[in-house]
């Protein structure tokens, strides 16, 4: 990220015993990324416009739009990521080793405090934080 | 929870309040008059709120003439809106299930 682009990202790696093929099944086949991931209508197919949907909470519909925007076989997935009026993308990145595969997954776009999107992000959250206004009563 | 979250979840947690703060945000600086008008309470009211949401340091107000002008000020949401953290054990959980899943599949 540079400092004209007022967005962060979130990146979590992880090394495991398994062969990118296999982990490429995980990643793009829509009932195991159910599995571990959520329900979804996912093709593994560059613009293809889906849904990730989980259990909706109060202010919240649980719903992921998305579209996937890479696709290199094994190696590379990435598909955006947009819910409670913020837009980011996910990438995934598949690298053998010798005993297994280098699982490195990055989300960009998350807005600073100084982003036009954060009003959007704003907006969800205060609809979501207003839900749980009878919690904040018991505050008082 | 921490003083500065209290303050701005209390702040939002009435609906009036939050429906000024949202349409502050959308439609930028607005005048006690115009929220008044918006709002469907007495001005008395609106401006009791305004307080509130002052105080929460949600909004930011600048005297211009005979009246006050406001508008949002959303990065004192920021107490709240800690995505890196919420998506960090969002992934990180999701990462656990990924590993227990690959195990369960054929190779």
């Amino acid at each position: 990220m540079t400092n004209t682009a007022p967005t962060r990202s979130l990146v979590i790696e992880r090394e495991v015993p398994h062969p990118p093929e296999k982990i490429w099944r995980a990643l793009t086949q829509g009932p195991l990324i159910e599995e571990w991931l959520m329900k979804n209508d996912f093709e593994p197919v560059v613009g293809h416009r889906f849904n990730f949907r989980s259990t909706p909470v109060p202010g919240w519909n649980g719903v992921i739009e998305s579209e996937v925007l890479a696709l290199e076989p094994h190696a590379r997935l990435s598909y955006s990521w947009g819910t409670m009026g913020m837009m980011s993308v996910v990438t995934w990145t598949l690298t053998p080793t010798k005993d297994g595969t280098h699982v490195r997954m990055e989300q960009t776009g998350f807005p600073s405090e100084e982003s036009a999107s954060y009003k959007g992000a704003t907006y969800g959250w205060t609809k979501f934080v207003g839900n749980l206004e009878r919690v904040a009563g018991g505050l008082d | 929870m921490q003083a500065a979250a209290e303050n701005v979840f209390k702040a939002l947690s009435d609906p009036t309040r939050r429906a000024i703060f949202e349409h502050l945000s959308r439609d930028g600086e607005q005048t006690v008059h115009a929220l008044t008008d918006r709002a469907g309470v007495s001005q008395p009211a609106v401006s009791k709120h305004l307080g509130v949401l002052k105080n929460a340091k949600l909004v930011r107000d600048r005297r211009a003439g005979r009246e006050t002008h406001y508008r949002a000020h959303p990065k004192a949401l920021a107490p709240l809106i800690d995505w890196m953290s919420v998506y960090g054990a969002f992934w990180r959980d999701g990462f656990d299930r990924l590993e227990s899943l690959l195990k369960r599949m054929d190779p």
